[in-house]
């Protein structure tokens, strides 16, 4: 795998990552068929920091979701690093799960009966890393993290702004090319949520890892590249970060 | 990161997901069932009731005539009446067993409903189905070992206890200790074989979860 270190934004030639394909989602609610996705198409680069914004029900969790992989559209296609998911089987998609992208999460979900290593190391296991070896990157990163002095903590003996910081060491395990954060600040207060975003920025930059976050929270316009605004199933606009701080206010 | 491999799509940077070691599955599913030690002990209380159950009766059941006979040849006591009843025993074990098998099932159905977030963040992480499948048939098989291992003991002290207790310490010289490892033996084959068999719906239910369950937020 190439991992480009390279800031987003950087001139022409850039890598596409993701790539979204008149992409429909469809739900059946009795006799009524709901659609909230009209057909999406976007390109995302690697080494961008993408938000997706959106008030709730607009469809921007499922865009989300169909970018990562976790949800299959009802028409349309999803290419993760020019692969093209659909046609992945189970073993491929579990293995794309585990090493192309690293999963952040609103409510954190760490596994609540291992330490904070344990959790760091339980993806890089996952990929058939010896024990031992995971282990010591584990704590590489969580160092990384700052959180070097509670590895061996069980997440229920940290705070959320903690628990959320072994999520994003446990999302950077593997090494992978894309970080899919969703609502990472939903459950934290103002600070410790500017802290998360801040790291997130970091380790986009350092690592040249594609961060794409679906999210409400205004703080994360200032660091994003661009921006994608999703309204009733479809891309409103795409902003670039100097055309946002205008029109910041007008989210809904 | 190695890049060979069969991935046959796109770009070929697609590889097929490893099996994890049987052991990896094990430690989690202990520590799981470490950190659940109150619901383990509710699940764990059913097993033990039904295999203590089922050990007395096969115990008495062959205890009874041997120390009866044994005691009468003595002349020690007059006889008894046949003191059971072999079909309606059966049946009482039966229902027993069955009773456990539902309880642990429920219990396991409950605790894989509990950890959808868990369940799916681990298959986000690259959990295989067939691993989480492990993790709680493994799961259940512990907590039935221990639950069987528990009750038979139970079992043994119920009907010796009772034994000494209708014929007094007379008996206890007549007891057929030869054949109570078997009983015991058997009674722990069945033990597991139940929890084994409670487990596989919870755990397929859980296996087939996908990983999108991570990101519910509502319990």
């Amino acid at each position: 795998m190439v991992m480009a270190a390279k800031p987003a934004g950087s001139a022409a030639g850039r890598e596409e990552i993701v790539r979204t394909i008149d992409v429909v989602k469809e739900y059946r609610m009795g006799d009524q068929t709901l659609q909230a996705l009209k057909g999406v198409s976007v390109t995302i680069y690697r080494g961008e920091y993408i938000s997706i914004m959106g008030p709730s029900g607009s469809g921007k969790s499922t865009l989300f979701n169909a970018i990562g992989g976790l949800d299959k559209p009802s028409s349309g296609k999803v290419f993760i690093d020019e692969v093209d998911v659909a046609q992945l089987d189970a073993l491929e998609l579990a293995w794309l799960r585990c090493r192309k992208i690293g999963y952040i999460f609103q409510t954190f979900n760490l596994i609540p009966v291992m330490t904070a290593l344990e959790n760091v190391a339980l993806p890089m296991i996952f990929g058939g890393m010896l024990e031992a070896d995971a282990r010591d990157k584990a704590k590489l990163i969580l160092e990384r993290v700052e959180l070097g002095h509670r590895i061996d903590n069980k997440p229920s003996q940290l705070s959320g702004g903690q628990q959320q910081r072994v999520a994003i060491a446990r999302a950077f395990a593997n090494d992978p090319a894309i970080i899919l954060a969703d609502e990472p600040t939903g459950n934290l207060d103002l600070n410790t949520g500017k802290a998360i975003i801040a790291l997130l920025k970091e380790m986009n930059q350092e690592r040249g890892v594609t961060v794409i976050s679906a999210t409400h929270d205004l703080k994360m316009l200032d660091i994003s590249d661009r921006i994608f605004w999703i309204r009733d199933g479809e891309v409103e606009k795409i902003q670039r970060r100097d055309e946002v701080t205008i029109d910041a206010g007008e989210m809904h | 990161m190695s890049k060979s491999g069969s991935g046959a799509v796109g770009s070929g940077q697609v590889q097929r997901q490893v099996q994890l070691p049987l052991s990896k599955a094990v430690e989690i599913a202990l520590k799981s069932m470490r950190v659940r030690m109150g619901r383990s002990i509710l699940t764990l209380i059913t097993i033990v009731m039904a295999m203590a159950f089922l050990t007395e009766v096969w115990l008495s059941n062959r205890l009874g005539p041997v120390i009866r006979t044994e005691l009468l040849a003595r002349e020690h006591l007059k006889a008894h009446g046949p003191s059971v009843d072999g079909s309606r025993l059966v049946w009482l074990i039966s229902l027993s067993l069955l009773v456990c098998l539902v309880g642990i099932s429920n219990a396991m159905l409950m605790s894989v409903m509990e950890r959808f977030r868990e369940i799916g963040t681990m298959k986000c992480l690259g959990a295989l189905d067939s691993f989480i499948l492990k993790l709680f048939v493994l799961e259940s098989i512990f907590l039935g070992v221990a639950g069987t291992i528990c009750g038979i003991v139970l079992g043994v002290v119920l009907a010796v206890g009772i034994m000494v207790a209708r014929y007094s310490t007379a008996a206890w010289p007549l007891i057929p200790w030869g054949g109570v490892p078997w009983i015991c033996l058997a009674a722990l084959g069945i033990g597991t074989a139940i929890t084994a068999a409670a487990a596989m719906y919870p755990a397929w239910k859980a296996a087939r979860m996908e990983p999108i369950a991570a990101m519910r937020v509502e319990v």
